[in-house]
């Protein structure tokens, strides 16, 4: 209602009344404060915080006014700051809560049911050795559960694609000794940390692919070195990587024998030595 | 109901402000009860507006004017003064002091139950550790407690969004080199290399242990002569950048409310109350009642009164003990025992060797306590060495000696690192080490007998991978009485008086 209206009825808005607002609203009733909390939860989704947000995107102009205008409000009320603190707190629980340990599962059915299930459950997929279909989940979500069977079967192959698994989700993955492919394409949450934790594969995996990860930078990717019989790694499309060519070529000296996909070799080369400047130099 | 927010207006109208004038006329609404909604804009309220927002500006400018330092502006209220009066004063706002304050806001029981200020004297940050740290975080300490501190810092930093995130900003890039720290031992080291790999395997950090062989195998341009034992972080080590952490916490402390002020901490006001123990012998003991602090540009000192002092000034926590009475009594009574914190200087040198090691890269810390680091994808290195008590360089200034890196600290990595033969020194740097020579470890809890002081100092170079740990003790010491999350204990002032030292093998 209010927020609005104080810019929609006329295009000179005074500066002034950014401060003089706020005195009329402590001022106002009860219902106004009641209709300012209505428009904040209507105006809820326009908020991002920070790490949810995609490190290249640009925001149009519209909602560029939209995050002002919830800063602004933000500043100011007790209410709204608390009603978007809770917002932001329910996004971090509920990716916590997606990337929950299926500790039970595994006690239970073993590692490889367990991750199995995990990545169905995000609409991934898995292959058990000796198969060669992918198991996963039908057009509808819908999971058949004739892979409670295959407890002794190793996991070969996970598929968790755009998924919101993050570092905590990868405990659900770490046991597979054999696992030999893993495809963690477009998945907005995964970061450096995640990626240091893939060494526990060095023995067995030998398909990667990172491609379309917004998160992940060439910090992370030096972790790869530990994965010795790496075979194929993608690593096209990581819009966070700097100096690309030469990120490239460190690669694969680190992974001889490993075919890379992505980064290309002239991209970036040109501005690796601008990029490393020494710790010393950014103080003074 | 609508609760009005720290707006700056609120907050200068407060008594605590020490500059006082009155609200212009112009600015009292004048009438309450005229809703912007409803209103239409005519042409008299456009004029009106405009008027006022030049009454606004002109005033604006005037306030400016008559402020001591011009840093200062109406609409953020933290002026360089401290307030007249805060329940917890810190006193340095370097990485720990700032972890403190966030803290406290973070665990105190009601919303501005605590009314906190952060007193620094550099805003420039030119000689403070934090900024000009090398920025390492491991877990392979052999002491339980620094192993569950680091552990708790990895976890904080991984979700650093979580805890330091502001709504509609940028989310925060530390960026962390997940790369390791390798540790190297001796034939003679290889059996302490083993016990601390056992003491951290029990707390639950991912090291493993590689014989010389397989070291070699690992990362061949390594010369393993007289290398028996590697011990090798795979999980939560590695280095990120200070300046981003210091950042987030102080940005963060301050949406919650904490105030800051750049002025210098030179002395404090305190009350005295004798007491005689069952043998006799009289203890002073002692209160801090104000924090005097004087201003950069002015020769005016000011006094805050508080309940609560938190002494983080890093390197120069010793000296401000000092100012507290600490360690004035008589030598070996509990208050002639002094803080024993002073800066010792430590160099860093940046690097450049084009066929140095690559993406493989840890932080190496070799047999001899040289150390060095991938900066970047380069080719660009950082390593250093720490010198011998006998060497130790003076601590007057941050003069870099490079005879020491031709000396000592280039062939020791050169007979490491055979590529390292051809290296060029590109610049270095150095610092201070908040040096505790008793121990070379933390010091977190109040002082027996100056009870309303709290340290969070004398880290010896282990500070900044700690600062979310400790904050988080000192909050819970504070806040509930008593530690929480970790038992520190051990770390307490007493230990100087009652001998006990908290001994940790892994000093860089
Ligand atoms: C070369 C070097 C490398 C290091 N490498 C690492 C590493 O890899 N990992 C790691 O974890 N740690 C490392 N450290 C250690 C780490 O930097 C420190 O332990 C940590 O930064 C201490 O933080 P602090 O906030 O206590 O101190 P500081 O950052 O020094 O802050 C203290 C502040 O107090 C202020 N102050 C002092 N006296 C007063 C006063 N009287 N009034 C007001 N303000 C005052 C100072 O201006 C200063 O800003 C390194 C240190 C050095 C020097």
């Amino acid at each position: 209602m209010m927020p609005e209206d104080t810019g929609s009825h006329s295009d000179y808005i005074p500066p002034v009344s950014r401060v003089i607002v706020p005195f009329m609203w402590m001022r106002s009733s009860r219902a106004a404060s009641l209709a300012v909390c209505v428009q904040t939860i209507g105006a809820l989704p326009a908020v991002t915080w920070g790490a949810s947000r995609p490190s290249s995107s640009s925001s149009s102009p519209v909602s560029a006014v939209r995050h002002r205008l919830m800063d602004f409000l933000d500043k100011y009320f007790y209410d709204i700051e608390a009603a978007i603190s809770w917002s932001v707190r329910l996004k971090q629980w509920n990716l916590r809560r997606k990337n929950a340990h299926y500790a039970y599962t595994e006690r239970r059915y073993g590692p490889y049911v367990a991750a199995a299930y995990f990545a169905l459950s995000k609409r991934g997929g898995v292959r058990f050795q000796g198969h060669t279909d992918w198991l996963r989940t039908d057009s509808k979500g819908q999971i058949s559960w004739d892979f409670l069977q295959l407890k002794e079967v190793p996991v070969e192959c996970v598929d968790l694609s755009e998924s919101s698994l993050t570092f905590r989700g990868l405990d659900n993955i770490v046991s597979l000794k054999e696992l030999r492919e893993l495809y963690l394409r477009r998945c907005p949450h995964l970061d450096d940390w995640a990626l240091s934790r893939l060494y526990v594969f060095q023995d067995s995996l030998e398909v990667l692919s990172l491609a379309g990860c917004p998160r992940i930078t060439e910090r992370g990717l030096a972790a790869l070195h530990h994965l010795k019989n790496l075979r194929h790694l993608d690593v096209s499309d990581l819009p966070s990587v700097q100096s690309k060519g030469l990120v490239r070529i460190l690669l694969e000296e680190a992974l001889p024998g490993c075919h890379i996909v992505g980064l290309d070799y002239y991209e970036g080369l040109e501005d690796d030595d601008s990029r490393v400047v020494p710790t010393a130099d950014l103080r003074h | 109901m609508l609760v009005i927010r720290s707006c700056s207006w609120v907050k200068l109208w407060g008594n605590s402000h020490p500059v006082r004038w009155s609200l212009p006329q112009v600015w009292a609404p004048r009438s309450p009860h005229r809703g912007l909604r409803t209103s239409p804009c005519t042409s008299k309220h456009y004029s009106f507006f405009k008027e006022l927002d030049r009454e606004f500006v002109k005033f604006q400018k005037k306030l400016k004017e008559s402020l001591p330092s011009n840093d200062w502006s109406l609409l953020s209220p933290t002026a360089s003064l401290p307030p007249e009066r805060a329940d917890v004063v810190i006193v340095g706002g370097g990485v720990i002091g700032w972890s403190v304050a966030y803290w406290l806001k973070k665990l105190e029981n009601r919303r501005d139950g605590l009314r906190v200020v952060v007193i620094e004297k550099d805003p420039t940050y030119a000689h403070a550790s934090t900024v000009l740290s090398a920025g390492g975080i491991r877990q392979q300490f052999s002491r339980p407690e620094n192993i569950q501190m680091s552990l708790f810092s990895a976890q904080f930093l991984r979700n650093i969004n979580e805890h330091l995130g502001l709504v509609n900003e940028e989310a925060i890039d530390l960026q962390f080199n997940p790369s390791g720290y390798l540790f190297l031992a001796s034939e003679d080291g290889a059996s302490v290399l083993e016990e601390n790999y056992k003491a951290q395997r029990e707390q639950g950090a991912q090291v493993a242990l590689l014989a010389a062989e397989q070291l070699k195998k690992k990362f061949p341009w390594i010369c393993t002569d007289g290398v028996a034992l590697a011990s090798y972080g795979l999980e939560n080590e590695g280095w990120f950048d200070p300046w981003t952490l210091l950042n987030a916490f102080k940005r963060k402390a301050q949406s919650l409310g904490v105030y800051q002020s750049h002025s210098q901490v030179i002395g404090f006001k305190q009350s005295l109350r004798e007491m005689t123990t069952e043998d006799g012998e009289s203890v002073n003991f002692r209160r801090i009642r104000h924090v005097v602090v004087q201003v950069p540009s002015s020769p005016e000192t000011h006094s805050v009164e508080c309940a609560l002092v938190i002494n983080t000034a890093g390197a120069w926590s010793g000296r401000v003990a000092e100012m507290a009475n600490i360690g004035t009594g008589d030598p070996g009574s509990l208050e002639g025992t002094k803080l024993p914190i002073e800066p010792r200087k430590r160099y860093v040198y940046t690097f450049h060797c084009p066929d140095g090691p690559g993406l493989d890269c840890p932080l190496l810390i070799d047999s001899s306590g040289a150390y060095f680091r991938r900066e970047g994808l380069g080719g660009n290195y950082i390593g250093g060495l720490s010198p011998t008590e006998e060497e130790e360089p003076d601590p007057g200034n941050l003069d870099v000696d490079y005879d020491f890196f031709q000396q000592k600290v280039w062939p020791l990595l050169a007979r490491r690192v055979p590529a390292f033969e051809s290296l060029k020194v590109r610049s270095a740097w150095a610092g201070y080490y908040d040096y505790n020579t008793y121990d070379h470890n933390g010091v977190i809890g109040n002082h027996p007998l100056v009870h309303n002081m709290f340290f969070a100092s004398g880290f010896s170079g282990h500070g900044l991978q700690h600062a979310p740990a400790v904050g988080r003790a000192i909050a819970e010491l504070i806040v509930h009485n008593e530690f929480k999350t970790l038992d520190l204990r051990a770390f307490s002032f007493k230990r100087f008086y009652t001998e006990e030292p908290v001994l940790e093998r892994n000093i860089v």
